[in-house]
């Protein structure tokens, strides 16, 4: 099956500005602008069935329906700070097909009447920033973005924000936070940046992966869409499989592939011949997922990875062998998180602070068992402005709770 | 010298990008230019980027001390920033990083006797297929180097360590 967003990886050089419109670059654009009325292309997208690929989500369609149309300007932001552990797909496509990308944040920008939009790329995607400011300029040469578009009254302009090191700042809000030149700590909601967003104006926030899937949907209509998928998650995803595989690295599959086929057939298996583990389907932020033939059999959706105990995120699979032990892993995660959470919420400032050092005393034997550790993470549960502080303590709980043989000290 | 009259049309560039009303949107591409020359951010440099955006240095110093990118203090001339999150470490991050300290004679943190390279464990990279790799963090901005080893990046540090001394 050809690829639909990683479509450099069958038509060479598309990352050119000719090579892109030859094989129909700009045309969903163009048809958005001249011959749809905004409220048509979200319709369009509504009916599709996309959702949020940054790892929420949420269907795109309604979310650009609730930006408040009595508030003026609206904003779209394009988040490209591809920051949770084992996620390296927007990277890819910002990298490869940057084009298709920006064409899809002129597709949203239209969508809910942007007239300025702008891409947060994490400060390490710098080189990707310059390429995208290179990209930007020959498309506002083309006539592609600035004044007046395709001769309507329509008008668009795309810059680019780096950031500078902050997982955090990928939580919408801190995003916004960001752009206005603030410390990303993310703000309280409701209001939701739909109707307060960037400069207190109503803003839509989509991920890249996201964006880019836009131009292929108005292309070739959402019924074609989802004929790949399943009926819970339509179209294709972006799996970035890391960890014990022998393969790694992004794979475009339809929504419902079995972890099997992904770990199997596309990663060509679990390095060294060992079983699977266990799965973090979700990067970091994951919860555990014990791996046996079920699951290895099932399917890779929103709906079907829920039933499994775990959310599937933004689709980054760390695959994990039995070679190591949970304890090991989490270590690893909670060292994450204490190291990014931004200190606003005290729960996931001083919890993740706590956690750190009890996984370390539990490796150093100074804790017979994980008990007060598990106790510290149900603590941090459900007190937090934002996700961080949640997903700090997934991969603690689940993991004592579904390995409890890998903390018993004798 | 001020950042304005040092730079002028990027800093021209950078502050088109924001509403007019909005001008503290641009600190942090400011702060970036600011840490260009010599790899940080002094406080002359902070109470320029106040000044030029009307709010308090304090503001300022609060984007340098929350940002990990963003350096008040002088360090090595590159920054070796080597991912050793999980799905690296997965795939042989934590021993690579140990040989490193070793070939170099220093821990994380710190920096060669020559002042060349800092080496620092950094968060997820988005390169995790690519493991081990790292990032350069230096005047000319941030480069990324993958599917590294030990021998690889003894290589590059020398040359690195070459093209130095030839720029002397």
């Amino acid at each position: 099956m050809p690829h639909i967003v990683l479509r450099h990886r069958d038509i060479p050089d598309i990352n050119n500005l000719s090579v892109y419109k030859k094989n129909g670059g700009f045309d969903a654009f163009k048809k958005a602008v001249t011959k749809m009325k905004p409220n048509e292309v979200t319709d369009t997208v509504k009916a599709s069935g996309l959702r949020g690929r940054g790892g929420a989500g949420f269907p795109t369609g309604a979310k650009w329906s609730f930006i408040d149309n009595k508030i003026w300007p609206h904003y779209v932001v394009a988040n490209a700070d591809e920051s949770e552990p084992g996620t390296f797909k927007d990277r890819e496509i910002m990298e490869s097909n940057p084009l298709q990308f920006l064409e899809g944040v002129a597709i949203a920008s239209y969508a809910v009447e942007a007239n300025a939009a702008y891409v947060y790329l994490r400060g390490e995607f710098w080189q990707i920033a310059k390429s995208l400011d290179e990209k930007i300029a020959e498309m506002e040469n083309a006539g592609l973005l600035g004044e007046k578009l395709f001769g309507t009254g329509y008008s668009l302009h795309i810059y680019t924000h780096l950031g500078a090191g902050a997982y955090i700042c990928g939580e919408e809000s801190a995003m916004l936070e960001s752009i206005e030149g603030k410390r990303g700590q993310p703000r309280i909601r409701p209001p939701f940046p739909a109707v307060k967003g960037l400069y207190d104006k109503p803003t839509v926030i989509n991920n890249v992966e996201t964006l880019t899937n836009l131009p292929m949907i108005l292309a070739n209509g959402a019924d074609w869409y989802k004929t790949m998928g399943t009926p819970d998650s339509t179209g294709v995803k972006i799996f970035s499989l890391s960890g014990r595989v022998r393969k790694p690295g992004n794979y475009e599959l339809p929504f419902g592939t079995t972890f099997r086929q992904l770990i199997y057939e596309h990663g060509g298996g679990v390095q060294d011949g060992r079983p699977v583990k266990a799965i973090m389907p979700a990067g970091a932020s994951s919860s555990f997922i014990v791996a046996d033939d079920k699951v290895l059999d099932s399917p890779m959706d929103y709906a079907t990875v829920r039933t499994l105990g775990a959310d599937l995120g933004s689709a980054s699979v760390i695959v994990i062998d039995d070679t190591v032990s949970i304890d090991w892993i989490i270590n690893k995660t909670i060292h994450f998180f204490k190291h990014e959470s931004c200190g606003k919420c005290t729960p996931c400032r001083e919890g993740t602070y706590w956690m750190a050092h009890l996984i370390e005393d539990f490796r150093e034997g100074k804790q017979t068992d994980a008990s007060l550790l598990l106790n510290v993470a149900k603590q941090i549960q459900n007190k937090n402005l934002c996700p961080l502080g949640e997903f700090s303590t997934m991969a603690v709980i689940t993991g004592i709770e579904r390995f409890p043989q890998d903390f018993r000290k004798a | 010298m001020s950042l304005a009259k040092k730079y002028p049309k990027e800093v021209k560039q950078i502050l088109a990008k924001y509403p007019h009303e909005q001008k503290r949107s641009a600190v942090m591409p400011l702060l970036y230019l600011a840490q260009r020359e010599e790899g940080y951010i002094n406080k002359d440099a902070m109470r320029d980027i106040a000044d030029t955006l009307e709010i308090s240095v304090t503001d300022v110093g609060t984007i340098v001390g929350f940002y990990t990118l963003f350096h008040d203090k002088k360090e090595g001339k590159y920054r070796m920033q080597v991912c050793t999150d999980l799905p690296c470490a997965l795939r042989g991050a934590d021993q690579f990083m140990e040989s490193l300290c070793t070939n170099l004679g220093i821990k994380v943190g710190e920096t060669t006797a020559d002042g060349l390279i800092t080496l620092e464990a950094v968060t997820c990279l988005a390169g995790c297929d690519r493991a081990p790799m790292f990032q350069i963090q230096s005047r000319d901005g941030l480069k990324y180097y993958e599917d590294m080893n030990v021998d690889k990046t003894m290589e590059l540090i020398e040359a690195l360590k070459n093209a130095d001394q030839e720029a002397e």
